[in-house]
């Protein structure tokens, strides 16, 4: 229940967490990451990882087509650009993790904005298909380009580090992953408190009216490609140093709509949208193949009937969240939230 | 003195002429209308002074200094001029704070890094827009209690209400409002006008409007341009506009039907 949460200054009424209960419920969510990789097995950490390294990616491209409205299906290849980055950085250098990781955002900042520069002429699908093509380019680049990028063998690379200390193994890469990701969207929560999350919005609502109003646009549209560039590079740099190979194929196309999905899935212009987005996306068909092993006991032919039905299953389960909440899994949380706003007084 | 000038100005798109050879001054700290017939190239005008619009013809001084082509619409924000918008131009997946926050973009300054960390000049400078929203504006326009909505939620009315807000935040000098009480009740118009009466007189803003409502006009207005066809017919003081006979024309047309049929027979030929 919620109740009392007057103000008396305008810094209180601004601020992101405005009543116990949420910071509450916010620290011991916190505990729960904490505690997590203490107690699960091998393979909830490995889920636990992917899901945060997607849930970096996803609110990158959260700010960009969520928030800006500009759709972009070049995420996949942004996040190759951060991955092939720390790969080449981590063979060719001795660089602790958290400096080639910057670079790895920076790196894919600035093809983003290479990228985006079509953005002030051209829009929606037409956009999208502006960045299919810069996505397939720079595939081109990841394959050819052999004396760096490897070829088509890609590269191999050392275990992250920092002050000596080797991420070897998933449950240390876990302690990179997660804090980076709460870090990260709680930046991007950051940026829409300001002028310039308000905008990008205001160029997703109006472009034209954004732009009398005094935004420019041009300058907005590409800032708003950096930021979710930089959060895919960095997710593909954390990538590159989960799996600790990077091959063109990591990145496939499929990927970029895999985040596009998990956007829209999730809540368009909703942060905690893209994180649900992104835990979906990644969970869903793992739990499929859970529930497969489960069934095998009392079907043995379950195995048979279900691989090729995940992905129909995964498909539907998508298409029916798109029809029953068309703002996304955030607003279910929303209507939860409300309900029990004032109870169990008053609904 | 005349804090806006427009001379001799001339827009066409094809073979539509919107404007012809149109002069008219906004003199300072006063309420200027421009009325005429729909389609006569009011918001046309405004587009071009936002700069929108690029005119073929003719210069816009601005506060004595010409507003040269190149000079960007955001950049004519920043110079203060702020308008709010025919069909209401709100941004719809924000609050009615946020919206009014939003109209001082161009007076704000924080960059990416300091916004990211929420830290520092970014968050001393959201308090102080916030302040100055809360303060001067919100409360001058009565809508403290509308300020969490999300502005799509809102009665016709409040959003013009809401975007004549977000103009004011612009800190403009020159206030251009597009038909501010189009589609109003009598109460909603009485408040509007009360408003801007008073940005004129306490704010000291120049407000220049394109108004259908000839009673409202008539009684707030101290200077009016009539423009018909693309072009200015008259312009003077409220009671020597009501008297124009050009006027009583362009509004109520010819007395000769049949020379007001051929006259627009004419124009559709042309067009």
């Amino acid at each position: 229940m919620r109740i009392g949460d007057a103000k008396q200054s305008y810094e209180a009424d601004e601020a992101i967490w405005t009543s116990q209960t949420q910071k509450l419920w916010l620290g011991l969510f916190l505990l729960i990451l904490l505690v997590f990789p203490f107690v699960v097995d091998s393979y909830l950490l490995y889920l636990g990882c992917l899901v945060g390294i997607a849930v970096i990616s996803t609110t990158g491209l959260n700010i960009l087509t969520g928030f800006t409205g500009l759709i972009s299906l070049g995420q996949a290849g942004f996040m190759g650009v951060g991955a092939y980055t720390v790969a080449w950085l981590s063979i060719n250098t001795a660089l602790p993790f958290p400096v080639t990781l910057v670079l790895a955002g920076l790196m894919a900042a600035a093809v983003g904005i290479l990228v985006g520069l079509p953005s002030l002429r051209v829009k929606g699908l037409y956009l999208a298909i502006a960045t299919l093509a810069a996505s397939v380019f720079l595939h081109f680049i990841f394959a050819e380009w052999e004396s760096v990028t490897g070829g088509m063998g890609g590269l191999s690379l050392e275990p992250a580090h920092l002050f000596g200390l080797a991420f070897q193994s998933d449950f240390m890469m876990y302690f990179i992953i997660v804090p980076l990701a709460v870090l990260m969207v709680m930046a991007a929560r950051n940026v829409f408190r300001t002028r310039i999350g308000r905008a990008f919005i205001a160029i997703r609502d109006r472009d034209i009216s954004a732009e009398i109003l005094g935004i420019n646009l041009l300058r907005y549209k590409l800032m708003s490609f950096a930021l979710s560039s930089f959060y895919a590079g960095v997710a593909g740099g954390l990538f590159a140093y989960f799996y600790r190979v990077v091959t063109p194929e990591s990145f496939p196309l499929s990927m970029s709509i895999f985040y596009l999905a998990a956007v829209i899935v999730g809540g368009m212009g909703n942060l905690l949208g893209g994180i649900l987005g992104a835990a979906f996306m990644t969970l869903v068909p793992e739990a499929l193949k859970l529930l497969t092993a489960a069934l095998t006991p009392f079907y043995p032919n379950a195995p048979v009937f279900m691989s090729p039905m995940l992905e129909i299953i995964f498909g539907a389960l998508i298409v029916g969240f798109l029809i029953f909440e068309p703002h996304g899994l955030a607003e279910i949380w929303h209507r939860i939230r409300r309900f029990f706003r004032l109870w169990p007084f008053r609904n | 003195m005349s804090i806006l000038e427009i001379s001799n100005l001339s827009l066409s798109f094809g073979g539509v002429k919107a404007l012809q050879d149109v002069s008219f001054r906004v003199p300072e700290n006063t309420v200027t209308t421009i009325i005429g017939p729909n389609g006569a190239g009011k918001t046309s005008l405004f587009n071009c002074i936002s700069g929108f619009y690029k005119p073929q013809q003719g210069t816009i001084r601005y506060q004595g200094e010409a507003l040269a082509g190149n000079i960007k619409p955001p950049k004519r924000a920043a110079l203060g001029l702020a308008r709010t918008f025919q069909n209401i131009a709100l941004f719809r997946g924000m609050t009615v704070l946020d919206n009014i926050k939003l109209g001082a973009h161009v007076h704000m300054k924080s960059g990416l890094l300091s916004a990211l960390a929420y830290f520092g000049p970014a968050r001393r400078e959201e308090m102080a827009v916030r302040k100055e929203v809360e303060e001067r504006i919100i409360d001058f326009l009565e809508i403290d209690h509308i300020r969490r909505q999300p502005v799509a939620s809102l009665s016709y009315g409040l959003q013009k209400r809401v975007e004549l807000a977000r103009a004011l935040a612009m800190q403009p000098k020159v206030l251009m409002l597009d038909e501010p009480v189009a589609g109003m009740n009598r109460e909603e118009k009485e408040d509007m006008a009360r408003f801007i009466l008073d940005i004129r007189e306490e704010w000291g803003v120049t407000v220049l409007m394109v108004e259908h409502d000839m009673g409202m006009v008539m009684d707030i207005s101290d200077h009016i341009a009539v423009l018909n066809f693309g072009q200015v017919i008259t312009e003077g003081l409220p009671s020597d506009v009501q008297n124009n006979p050009e006027v009583i024309k362009a509004y109520l047309g010819n007395s000769d039907i049949e020379s007001l049929r051929k006259k627009l027979n004419a124009e559709g030929e042309a067009a």
